[in-house]
């Protein structure tokens, strides 16, 4: 009833693709020209035809996308013949070079579109994989309802703190203040932790340290029960320590659903800017070739 | 004052307007009688603003008055003119408390004594009655009202409203934006307000905005100059007294139905019934010669309706038969029909000749008529197909139809006969069509809207029936026995039960004894096993299908527990009767052992699989069980791009219908915010311009005509219903370019904790201020190529629509992949 992307339509597109590598090979291997084999044959052209026109098209998914009232087919194949015919599109594009590569327009023409491809392929695969990761990481829990749980967890262990000496108040909402997801691109892509927390030192005055994984806390909060004698204040303190050990495995589930949704996204920051250099560049090696040579 | 008139007109409703500016134009003498100090008072009570259509539109206006669609403003505005240009004579402040006498002498006492002679009276005073007052010492006081114009007039002021119904409920909720409202209910609950209502007021209460006073009564009313609040109101509740310091009291406790006063002047109604309707003459002349009734009162509660009876009921007055005013319309509907006649006489034949129509009243007729579509068809001609959408009713006037039951075998059909009638399944159970009908020889035939066919199902007894029998023949007939002759299943069809089910309710246990087979006409079925001390659902039986034959036909107990998903309705046939059925029919036996044979077989599929029953709760949860297409999210699948969104709203006018994000998951299958096109929409159900409509596909869609009262929105149990406003803006062409409208990203998201996190959608503060919003919902992209533009949209195939009938399907594939 619903399929994958790749599986659209009994993978008719790949079929498609097969077949133009195929006889894009062939037509290499038995074509015979006078030079050395480059892209000023008349394979050379048609092949550069061909890669030039797919270029065009595979970027046209980004308008088709954008297209919502468009009865041109569904999106999902759109999107099947776009991975499939890029892929073939390596085939193409390299045999049209004729492995002729050097410090010129041309071969950056042919880097930008590895690139692109490459970002692709990532993107693929990310798509692929990723959305069950993500499915299963939430669990049917979305990230708000995270966040309120979250909330919900600091509220209950600052109404413990309240029947408790000042330090745990203290600690808590510095915990608090202190929780970060994500922070920077590095740190959501690489799923870190950089939170920190405000801990009291010796000297009576507090001291930031570094609190992933909500360690320093459950740290300082094993070593007051270790020193607690009080039995109430002992009870408390364990109540508190299963709260942030809860909500150390929330906040682990929101980081890795903030790194998998970011790296869904990030690829396409790739994928798209060097497209647009490669269509610029792509037009450049056309004219400069039809003008020069 | 003792002249006497030749027409005096009791109420200044359109009804009454329209009949006393018609006398007023051809110079009869007249008196219009008004009881309160303006005219139209039950318009004048509209909310401020208020939208009012000019409904039927098909319908011309005949009256001196004018009238088309508009505010309440400038309907009303436009009357009092016309109320001056023909010099009408209208007496306000005039209410009448008794009619006495007969034709060309009637008395009219009022409540100031004074008394007026008419030689014939017009009963123009609508439904409404005359509000229920509070009745308490003090309710005088000019801070007590009983109607609420405009909420937003009022401001930081401390207001009881007084009352537990509909009225009461909406303006406490209005008024509560910009007051302290108290609202004092009578009883410990809300039991007389609609559900949309209930969950309103229930919501605000637990929001603190509204402070309810439960099981409470007012006691009195005083004036506290220099106190606090001006006025005191004294309240008795179930823990003492209370003394509670107020600026107003609005009391909404209902109306005094006007029957008493009609029943005091000699009118008779059919029955004791608060529903049924004085009995009325072509001329809307009452069973008191001289005496008419128009309007509401007479069972025209649409204002041009009313309007055009004044204008005609004046005309008989006259002397001078007037055509109705519908006689065009229905004329050049008839005009197709071959050998057509007058209309009356058309009429007349079609009474005559459908037996479902004989026991209607000619006025209802005529209006049911005028609702329907005449159609001549060419012998062959499709009338519908199966699985069409269409829900409307038709009988048979002239001619025949075929009904080809088996598209395998086309041959194989049922004649019907003028004078029967078909499409009564799908007008019951909402569901596709079942059968394909082809036109006979010489077939005309009358296709009536659902809408006119229930409105007549819930006014003539001896109308729902006949149709409730001739359904539990069909059912049968497809369900079972296409061979039966109609004959021989008559007897069946009257032993048979019609059963009702509440949403929840149980048909019966696992382990009872099996009596009897059910046939689901409306709603849906789960059928539960009890495994391990736990209950798992193991199948879905959806409308048209039936249950409890393998009981019957092994003699056992019932192997399952079957309970209705939503409100249901089924066929019960019990065992002797079932007997008798397989008796006449041997080949029936051994169908329904081939029936068994494949349900057996698809429980045990379904049961090997551990996790199907808890994806078809789930899914019963989510509302399946009377859904006609549902949105779903295959997680696995979703990569969140929210391009479903966006292709949603770029198609609808900036706004989308659907919530991806939202919604429940379980085990990978999602079921975002948006529209599941139940059987029996829940929105429908209270949505006064009907603007509500669903479509011959299965879409349930809003029309342009909504007026954004917000009911639907309130009555719709999986929120689906937005009221937006104007779209909000695009973004620039180079964000566009560049990476799309995302509207939020990860990276772009708020990071700490301390902050708000705020979520997208419910653009509740775009578009203009004071801009009207509508409601909007999922159209299923009524009208647009390919299909909703949601599934069309998504790049990974990870949404997709499913239908009752692919429901099961679906489950076995989605519980075979976890």
């Amino acid at each position: 009833m619903h399929e994958s992307m790749l599986s659209y339509a009994q993978r008719r597109y790949l079929k498609v693709a097969i077949g133009l590598c195929a006889l894009s090979i062939v037509a290499y291997v038995w074509h015979d020209p006078l030079s050395p084999p480059n892209g000023g044959t008349w394979l050379g052209y048609t092949l550069g035809g061909i890669g030039a026109a797919l270029i065009l098209w595979l970027t046209a998914l980004g308008v088709r996308k954008r297209s919502y009232s468009s009865s041109l087919g569904t999106l999902r194949g759109w999107t099947s013949a776009h991975i499939y015919l890029g892929l073939a599109l390596i085939v193409v594009a390299t045999l049209h070079t004729g492995f002729q590569f050097g410090w010129n327009l041309h071969t950056l023409c042919y880097v930008l579109m590895m690139i692109v491809i490459g970002s692709g392929i990532f993107g693929m695969v990310v798509y692929l994989r990723y959305p069950q990761l993500m499915s299963s990481n939430r669990a049917g829990a979305k990230p708000d309802v995270l966040l309120e749980e979250i909330n919900d967890l600091d509220q209950r262990s600052l109404r413990v703190a309240n029947e408790m000496p000042r330090r745990f108040g203290d600690v808590l909402r510095s915990n608090r203040e202190g929780t970060r997801i994500g922070g920077s691109t590095r740190a959501i892509l690489g799923g870190l932790d950089l939170s920190t927390i405000n801990l009291p030192s010796a000297g009576g005055s507090s001291q930031q340290v570094a609190n992933p994984e909500q360690a320093a806390l459950l740290d300082w909060l094993a070593d007051e029960l270790a020193r607690s004698t009080d039995g109430e204040l002992t009870k408390r303190i364990g109540d508190l320590l299963s709260v942030i050990a809860t909500r150390r495995n929330q906040l682990r589930r929101l980081r890795r659903d903030a790194q998998i949704r970011g790296w869904l996204e990030i690829w396409l920051y790739v994928h798209v800017p060097v497209t647009l250099a490669l269509i610029g560049t792509l037009i450049a090696h056309v004219v400069s070739v039809f003008l020069y040579w | 004052m003792t002249t006497k008139v030749a027409i005096a007109v009791v109420g200044s409703g359109p009804g009454g307007l329209s009949a006393a500016a018609r006398a007023a134009e051809v110079g009869v003498s007249h008196v219009l009688l008004e009881q309160t100090a303006a005219h139209a008072n039950t318009i004048q009570k509209y909310q401020k603003g208020k939208h009012v259509m000019a409904e039927p539109n098909i319908l011309p206006l005949r009256s001196p008055m004018r009238f088309e669609a508009g505010t309440r403003e400038k309907i009303l505005g436009e009357w009092s003119v016309g109320l001056d240009e023909h010099k009408v004579n209208i007496r306000y402040g005039s209410e009448v408390v008794g009619i006495s006498g007969a034709k060309g002498d009637f008395h009219l006492k009022l409540q100031d004594g004074s008394e007026v002679l008419a030689e014939n009276v017009i009963l123009g005073i609508g439904l409404q009655g005359n509000p229920r007052r509070l009745g308490v010492p003090g309710d005088g006081l000019p801070c007590v009202q009983y109607t609420l114009d405009d909420p937003d007039e009022y401001k930081g002021e401390t207001i009881v409203v007084v009352g537990a119904g509909d009225a009461a409920i909406e303006n406490a909720v209005a008024l509560s934006k910009q007051n302290t409202v108290y609202l004092v209910n009578r009883s410990g609950e809300f039991s007389r307000c609609k559900d949309g209502n209930l969950a309103l007021i229930l919501k605000t209460i637990e929001a603190g905005k509204v402070i309810c006073l439960y099981s409470t009564q007012c006691a009195s009313l005083t004036e506290t100059p220099g106190g606090e609040k001006p006025y005191l109101l004294a309240l008795n509740t179930s823990t003492g007294d209370l003394q509670l310091p107020c600026d107003r009291i609005i009391a909404r406790l209902g109306a005094t139905p006007p029957r008493k006063f009609v029943e005091s002047c000699g009118i008779k109604f059919p029955s004791s019934d608060p529903t049924s309707l004085p009995v009325l003459s072509t001329s809307y002349e009452s069973n008191v010669p001289g005496l008419y009734v128009i309007g509401a009162l007479g069972g025209y509660p649409l204002i041009k309706q009313a309007m055009n009876q004044g204008y005609e009921v004046v005309e008989f007055i006259r002397g001078n038969p007037v055509a109705p005013a519908d006689e065009p319309l229905l004329a050049a509907k008839f005009a197709g029909i071959p050998g057509h006649r007058s209309v009356s006489e058309t009429l007349q034949a079609m009474q005559q000749r459908i037996p479902l129509f004989t026991e209607v009243n000619p006025l209802m007729f005529r209006e049911l008529l005028l609702g329907s579509t005449i159609h001549v068809l060419n012998p062959g001609e499709v009338v519908f197909k199966r699985n069409d959408y269409t829900n409307s009713f038709y009988t048979i006037f002239n001619g025949g139809v075929e009904i080809q039951i088996d598209d395998n075998n086309p041959a194989k059909r049922i004649p019907l006969m003028p004078g029967q009638f078909f499409g009564e399944m799908g007008l019951l159970s909402g569901r596709r069509r079942t059968a394909t009908v082809l036109a006979g020889k010489d077939c005309v035939l009358i296709e009536t809207p659902r809408r006119d066919v229930l409105k007549l199902l819930s006014s003539v007894d001896a109308a729902r029936a006949v149709i409730d029998q001739t359904f539990i023949v069909r059912a049968i007939q497809s369900g079972f026995a296409p061979q039966a002759k109609t004959a021989d299943l008559l007897p069946i069809a009257a032993k048979s039960k019609l059963n009702r089910y509440k949403a929840g309710q149980v048909l019966f246990s696992e382990g009872d004894e099996a009596d009897a087979l059910h046939l689901v006409r409306s709603g849906s079925l789960a059928v539960l096993r009890s495994i391990g001390g736990r209950e798992i659902v193991t199948s879905y039986v959806a409308a048209g299908n039936y249950v409890g034959e393998m009981g019957l036909m092994g003699n056992t107990r019932r192997s399952a527990t079957v309970r209705a998903t939503v409100a249901t309705e089924t066929i019960s046939l019990d065992a002797d009767t079932f007997a008798e059925l397989l008796q006449k029919n041997p080949a029936l036996r051994s169908e329904l052992e081939e029936t068994v044979r494949q349900r057996i077989a698809s429980n045990t599929r379904l049961q090997g699989q551990d996790n199907a029953g808890a994806l078809i709760s789930f899914l019963l949860k989510q509302g399946l069980g009377e859904a006609t297409d549902v949105l779903l999210i295959d997680e696995t699948l979703c990569v969140g791009c929210d391009n479903c969104e966006r292709a949603c709203a770029a198609t609808h006018g900036g706004t989308s219908r659907l919530d991806r994000a939202a919604g429940p998951t379980f085990a990978n299958v999602h079921v975002p915010t948006s529209c599941r096109h139940c059987e029996d929409p829940h929105c429908m159900k209270d949505c006064p311009p009907d603007a509500i409509r669903r479509s011959p596909n299965g879409e349930v869609f809003v029309g342009d005509n909504c007026i954004g009262c917000g009911n639907c929105e309130r009555n719709c149990p999986y929120g689906v219903i937005q009221l937006a406003g104007p779209p909000p803006e695009q973004p620039s062409l180079a964000s566009w370019l560049m990476f799309g409208s995302k509207k939020e990203n990860v990276f772009g998201e708020v990071q700490g904790l301390g902050r708000k996190h705020h979520h997208h959608h419910h653009d509740d503060g775009h578009g203009a201020p004071k801009a009207v919003k509508k409601a909007v919902k999922c159209d299923m992209c009524k009208g647009q190529d390919g299909g909703p533009a949601c599934v069309r949209a998504c790049p990974t195939g990870a949404a997709l629509r499913v239908s009752p009938e692919e429901f099961v399907a679906f489950v076995q594939q989605e519980a075979s992949r976890f």
